[in-house]
């Protein structure tokens, strides 16, 4: 288990180097000067390259990139191109935020799907199966930026029940776990879970109807033990599967937040990438794509660690 | 001397026939394949069917709603048509969510076959940068290079097809050493048969059907990504009549007309949907197992 903690953690470094080249090069593949936002178009050729030594970028691109990475190391960032603020300050509150909409998401997604999973893989081959296996595919092709909208439109314009855009009453105020917070949460979180579900509903459903085909099952059974007992196996044999799946899930959800959060003006890492985006804010999308990145690095590293050590049947060495 | 006839051979049924025949049984796929040959064919012949202008909108007659008279689904926030806009839609759509994994089938056929044929350290060369690829979830992966790009269809579908490449690859590198390994493929080279007669005829035959079914599962990631970016801004751009972009530009219509602004993604979602289920036959009915 350590022997594997330790080969596994080694095998972090050459991908998060490797990640790093592919975010630091998002700038150079950029067509255009990265500086044109922020000069005016008549600007003069001094200004130009006076611009370009205080950001740096007039030195040899290996030099630009070993100095971007001892920059990140020491938690620095860069500077927003567009707000001149320090590009972590802006994006820690956004992080947040994406953070606490996938993990609503993760949550909501992960329970229904272990929920219809399970009743179909039990239920093999019944209507309830039929109508688990339908809401999986549903749940996998549904474009979620149109569901989204949908959802607005049923439960924010037809029932004004909850509202459509925002995280929270007024514009500044910080977030509390009351009803009138949590109810700006409802619809991008249901909207983002439905894609977490239909694949974990897919997996539970064919997790379950694997293991109970097992002989060990059958075991449990002529043993005597009650529904419940073998629920308690099939439950424990399937977890291991499962945990990993979410988590994966989640790693996704914090990728992909960007067209929810466009479409509920949720105020995340995904509005932060539109913005930096549109305004040709490079130092801003480098950063924000960066950090995605490695959380999503370290979530696989964190998946694999828990798979490991829940999993005794996995010998990792 | 007299010739000794063979007796006549039995008309041989050959897999893919066997796959067809199963396809054609399966209803749903077929449903699917009807529902999306007609969507397919409505974009391709679109300027014959008598349709509205796409383009021209009318200030009076912004936002019709559905079942208008002349408007059988309404009017856009311009005062366009609203079905001929689907239908138009269709062609930029369609278009730029199977260019991507076209491309990206033969990119990858192309890096998985020879990586998985070759083997060592050009394996491992191909298949970890590849891994660098599969450290970012896939649509951060579109929205970094689309972004970095600038908006376009082009850039679009470049940022796409990066997307889908390392997973096909992935794919076909794994059959690939299966069946590099497979005694027939030592039958044909002590036989004398060169490497690329053996990738030709015993690698590619055998490896390019789960390739492909494999391929055919991302379509629909690809059409809800592709029109996601144009959603976003960062594919096509107005006018043009795209699926994503209509969503995007009547979103501002939802409190009027909420069933018209819903309509471009449902074209999404059925598109996406249909490619999902026919994908699923493809794959069962070319299981042999069944």
């Amino acid at each position: 288990m350590l022997v594997y903690l330790i080969r596994r953690l080694l095998y972090v470094v050459p991908i998060a180097l490797a990640v790093s080249v592919v975010c630091f090069s998002l700038v150079h593949i950029a067509p255009g000067d990265p500086l044109v936002s922020i000069l005016p178009p008549d600007a003069s050729q001094a200004l130009v390259e006076q611009m370009k030594k205080s950001y740096g970028f007039d030195r040899p691109i290996p030099v630009q990139f070993a100095i971007w990475l001892g920059k990140i190391a020491q938690g620095d960032l860069g500077t927003s191109i567009a707000t001149s603020r320090p590009v972590l300050q802006e994006i820690t509150k956004a992080v947040g935020n994406t953070l606490m909409l996938a993990f609503a998401a993760t949550l909501i997604g992960f329970t229904l799907g272990c929920f219809f999973g399970f009743v179909a893989g039990y239920f093999r081959d019944t209507l309830v199966d039929r109508i688990a296996v339908t809401v999986s595919i549903l749940g996998v092709s549904v474009p979620h930026y149109w569901l989204g909208m949908v959802l607005v439109i049923c439960f924010s314009v037809l029932l004004p029940w909850l509202p459509p855009t925002g995280a929270g009453p007024g514009s500044s105020a910080a977030w509390v776990w009351d009803w009138e917070h949590v109810k700006y949460l409802i619809l991008p979180a249901v909207t983002m879970s439905v894609i977490p579900m239909g694949i974990v509903t897919r997996t539970v459903r064919a997790l379950v109807g694997d293991i109970l085909s097992q002989e060990f099952v059958d075991a449990l059974r002529a043993k005597g033990l009650t529904d419940w007992g073998v629920f308690q196996h099939v439950v424990k044999n399937a977890a291991p599967t499962a945990l990993a799946v979410m988590g994966l899930q989640l790693g996704y959800l914090l990728g992909g937040s960007i067209l929810i959060e466009t479409v509920f003006s949720w105020p995340g890492t995904g509005f932060l990438l539109n913005a930096a985006i549109f305004q040709r804010d490079l130092p801003l999308l480098q950063g924000t794509i960066l950090v995605l990145a490695m959380f999503f690095v370290v979530l696989n590293l964190l998946v694999d660690t828990v798979q490991t050590a829940i999993d005794p049947r996995i010998r990792r060495g | 001397m007299t010739a000794i006839a063979l007796p006549a051979l039995p008309p041989t049924r050959g897999y893919w026939s066997a796959v067809g025949r199963r396809l054609l049984q399966d209803k749903v796929t077929v449903a699917c394949g009807i529902v999306l040959l007609a969507i397919i064919l409505a974009a391709i012949f679109a300027p014959y069917l008598g349709l509205a202008d796409p383009y021209r909108g009318s200030i009076i007659r912004r936002l019709r709603p559905i079942g208008t008279p002349g408007y059988l689904l309404g009017t856009d926030e311009q005062g366009r048509d609203m079905l001929a806009r689907l239908v138009y839609g269709g062609r930029l759509s369609l278009f730029i969510g199977l260019l991507p994994v076209f491309n990206a089938f033969v990119i990858g056929t192309l890096l998985g076959v020879t990586a998985g044929f070759v083997g060592g350290r050009l394996n491992a060369a191909i298949m970890r940068t590849i891994d660098v690829f599969y450290a970012f979830p896939s649509v951060l992966l579109a929205i970094a290079i689309s972004g970095a790009l600038g908006a376009g269809v082009l850039n679009s579908v470049v940022s796409l097809t990066i997307v889908f490449v390392p997973p096909i690859a992935r794919v076909a590198e794994s059959v690939t050493t299966q069946v590099r390994n497979l005694d027939f493929v030592d039958a044909a080279r002590a036989s004398g048969a060169g490497p690329i007669t053996i990738i030709r005829v015993h690698i590619l035959n055998n490896v390019l059907g789960p390739i492909f079914v494999y391929a055919t599962s991302l379509i629909s990631v690809s059409m809800i990504l592709a029109a996601g970016l144009s959603f976003l801004g960062l594919g096509t751009k107005p006018p043009e009549p795209e699926w994503g972009l209509m969503l995007n530009t009547l979103r501002t219509a939802i409190y009027v007309q909420p069933w018209i602004a819903a309509l471009p993604g449902t074209m999404i979602f059925i598109v996406s949907i249909c490619f999902n289920l026919m994908s699923d036959g493809l794959r069962s009915a070319m299981d042999v197992r069944r």
